[in-house]
């Protein structure tokens, strides 16, 4: 668009409203950028709703922005001194939205371009993790034109073997559990890839790892140069334990959040010692979640994927790990904020 | 799912998701001139609280739309409520404790299942047939419930267009149901928001007229005037044949779940708006040039309008659906429900580009069944929209068979369920694959 242009060309004239123009000398308000046209919607209209509020009470003037094809035109418009990016879902999270924001040099909150790729690609995230000797349950990514011009249907029994059964099918760049599916058997394998693969162009099997769901999300020091905070560890447990219900079991009100989690001696240490491994692996800035399993009968961690912007939804697992370390939700989006400038 | 609805909003994408009406269709200039007629006429009014079970005035358009529904009512039976969605929430509100059971069809209306569930009601569901509810099911259900020591608290039917299936509840089970409802002693919750919407076929009796005419020796409390029904809740509303911008709808109930409807609606919201419900007594006295009552020439235009939307809705499935899925040729009211062979329509709505309809799910307390079947609305759409909207859903579906095909080597479709022919009679009961789907079932609720 203008990258270009002096910032603020383009958009006088147009009979845009006049509220959120800079006056001279003032610093540029906070933007919050949320909504957006992904199926995380509503979940990011609502941690942007929260973040917004927090950094009025932290003493900034916030400018609320629901990111759609107006983006550019509105932040040359606000000339924000920083973006807080709670925008989940695919622009949001892929890198799209911060590579925009480093073209038109406005200093924005967590991942960078980069990182986000490498973290929003399960499949990419997981062959780093493999090289890098993190555990990553055993797993097969392709892309769907490997399925219509490189007969990948040939190799599938291999693939099932290598993998086992049962097995979960992602599609492998979509944030929530939307699109992810669960194969018992050979003959439920076709349905789920084709499902999987109608949220995203590409699909990773990943072996069902039976046990417990841990989150431990990393937050970035407020003095530079220090090792980020690791907080404690969210356990997610579902009030129902079925199979077939595995879908839902990421659905609101059928999973109980405990922090900290109660684990066996030492599993704690190392979950969080694996969170920050992978954060620094795949390269994440001021604030990550890391999502990973426990083996229910060896208690072996392996580390399933990691979220570049987590949630702040009063049910979100980032505030819930905060908060267990005794920062609250103004203190988190305070220290998020402050990592836009350590970059 | 409330993820991808959010998504319906956006202008590049066509919306065949809606429960809407064509309100656009209403003729502005008397629009205006209905509403400064209210405001001079009777600001005080307007302005003012109403009378909790809703002003005379409007009571009486009430008794003229039941009228025109071929069912007499007596007007101390109606409660006037803010929309027919709070018929669902009061009943819910007077009659369910967490536990307690529902019967409803399979599918059911989406906007009830949130209800339902809000009052941790156990909903039991019985799949449909081209005739709506089949009757000899319900019985076998109540059986088994009794059975139990359950006894439903009351039957929640939409017997016309029934949203979502587009199928109409034939007269020999209406007349059944209302006989089971009373050898049973069981409450009937009749949802009944397009009756008039009709555009072929014989109008049938509501199940309130059937029951008020036909019910056997008046149990304890009924009225045994002839008119009033003491098993029926009937619920009716402006939405569909006027505007539910107006949020304006009632019940017709038997006294003693009158009474509770209107302490629950206290609670909820004193009343319903004066100024809507004037403005609907100003609109219902209105005359066309010949001397006919201008709403019933309106609810006329509309009927002309949708029946041409759906005609197209029907052709468009042919040409974009055909071979690959069923669906229901409805008589009336707003909705299609078309499954597809073999198809999740959740994952579908995620790959479709620039389109939105109701997937199954939404429809069903599970959570997970219709998962092959979806909602579409033909009414509040324009013709060329509708063509436009059923071609990209058809052409996304293509795509999954294709891929589909590509990885098991087979050539049929994808769930190996023969295709069936487009123009096939449309049979709800086909629409799930398995026969022990096809059962009431016990579907336990589902916390959203």
């Amino acid at each position: 668009m203008s990258a270009d242009k002096p910032a603020g060309a383009g958009v006088k004239g147009k009979g845009r409203r006049g509220g959120h123009l800079r006056v001279a000398g003032e610093p540029g308000p906070v933007a919050v950028l949320k909504g957006g046209g992904s199926l995380e919607r509503t979940v990011s209209l609502r941690s942007g709703a929260r973040a917004e509020s927090a950094c009025k009470r932290l003493g900034h003037r916030v400018v609320g922005i629901d990111v759609g094809p107006e983006l550019v035109a509105e932040l040359l418009e606000c000339q924000p001194r920083v973006a807080f990016l709670a925008l989940h879902g695919s622009d949001g999270e892929d890198g799209t939205v911060q590579g925009l924001l480093e073209t038109i040099g406005i200093p924005y909150t967590g991942s960078g371009p980069g990182a986000c790729m490498r973290c929003t690609d399960k499949s990419l995230a997981k062959y780093l993790m493999r090289e890098a000797n993190i555990p990553t349950p055993p797993f097969a990514a392709f892309k769907e034109t490997a399925i219509k011009d490189l007969g990948i249907a040939a190799a599938l029994p291999g693939l099932e073997r290598s993998i086992g059964f049962p097995l979960v099918v992602k599609p492998a760049r979509q944030g929530s559990a939307l699109g992810v599916k669960f194969a018992r058997s050979h003959e439920d394998l076709p349905a789920a890839i084709v499902g999987a693969l109608s949220y995203d162009r590409a699909v990773v099997l990943e072996r069902y790892i039976r046990g417990r769901d841990l989150a431990v999300s990393v937050l970035d020091s407020e003095t530079p140069g220090e090792s980020p905070i690791v907080l404690p560890v969210v356990e997610a447990i579902p009030r129902e334990e079925e199979f077939y219900n595995y879908e839902s079991r990421y659905e609101i009100g059928m999973t109980t959040f405990v922090c900290p989690a109660d684990l066996p001696e030492g599993v704690t240490e190392r979950a969080q010692d694996l969170a920050l491994q992978t954060y620094r692996l795949l390269g994440c800035h001021g604030v990550a979640r890391v999502d990973l399993m426990m083996e229910e009968t060896t208690d072996e961690l392996t580390v399933l994927e990691t979220n570049v912007v987590p949630g702040l939804t009063a049910t979100s697992l980032l505030p819930l790990a905060a908060d267990a370390a005794d920062i609250d939700f103004d203190a988190l989006i305070a220290r998020i904020l402050a990592s836009a400038f350590t970059r | 799912m409330r993820e991808m609805m959010a998504l319906t909003e956006r202008p590049d994408v066509i919306s065949l998701a809606g429960g809407l009406p064509d309100t656009s269709t209403f003729e502005p200039a008397l629009y205006a001139r209905l509403m400064s007629q209210v405001a001079d006429g009777s600001t005080a009014r307007a302005l003012q609280y109403g009378p909790t079970e809703g002003m005379a005035a409007a009571v009486e358009c009430i008794v003229e739309v039941m009228a025109a529904e071929d069912t007499v009512i007596d007007p101390a039976s109606v409660i006037v409520t803010t929309g027919g969605q709070q018929v669902i929430d009061l009943v819910c509100k007077a009659l369910i404790d967490p536990g307690d059971t529902i019967i409803a069809e399979a599918p059911t209306y989406p906007g009830a299942v949130p209800t339902f569930g809000a009052y941790q009601a156990d909903v039991i569901q019985i799949e449909m047939d081209a005739d709506g509810m089949p009757i000899d099911e319900l019985e076998s259900t109540l059986d088994r419930l009794a059975g139990e020591g359950r006894r439903p608290k009351f039957i929640y039917t939409i017997p016309n267009f029934q949203n979502p299936g587009g199928v109409t509840m034939s007269l020999p089970r209406r007349r059944r149901l209302v006989e089971v409802a009373r050898e049973r002693e069981l409450l009937i919750l009749e949802d009944n928001p397009y009756g008039l919407l009709r555009y072929e076929g014989t109008p049938l009796p509501t199940l309130y007229s059937l029951d008020a005419q036909t019910g056997g020796p008046p149990t304890q409390g009924a009225s045994g005037d002839g008119i009033s029904s003491d098993l029926v809740i009937y619920l009716g509303t402006f939405s569909k044949i006027l505007s539910p911008g107006l949020r304006l709808g009632w019940a017709v109930a038997p006294r003693a779940v009158l009474e509770k409807l209107n302490l629950g609606k206290q609670g909820a919201d004193l009343c319903s708006s004066p100024m809507t419900q004037l403005f609907v007594a100003a609109y219902f006295a209105e005359r066309t040039p010949a001397g006919e009552p201008a709403w019933i020439e309106y609810v006329r235009r509309l009927r002309d309008l949708y029946r041409r939307r759906r005609d197209v809705m029907l052709d468009s499935l042919t040409e974009h659906f055909g071979g690959r899925a069923s669906w229901t040729a409805p008589e009336g009211g707003l909705f299609i429900w078309a499954t597809l062979d073999g198809v999740d329509t959740t994952d579908l709505m995620a790959r479709s580009q620039g389109v939105a309809f109701v997937p199954g799910r939404s429809a069903y307390m599970d959570g997970h069944s219709g998962s092959h079947s979806m909602r579409l609305n033909f009414a509040g759409v324009p013709d060329e929209d509708i063509r436009e909207g059923i071609r990209r859903i058809g052409k996304t579906m293509g795509g999954d068979t294709g891929l589909f095909s590509a990885l098991t080597g087979a050539t049929a479709d994808p769930a190996g369920v023969k295709g069936k022919d487009a123009a096939a009679t449309p049979d709800l009961a086909a629409s799930e694959a398995s026969a022990s789907e096809k059962q009431a079932k016990r579907v336990r609720r589902h916390k959203a």
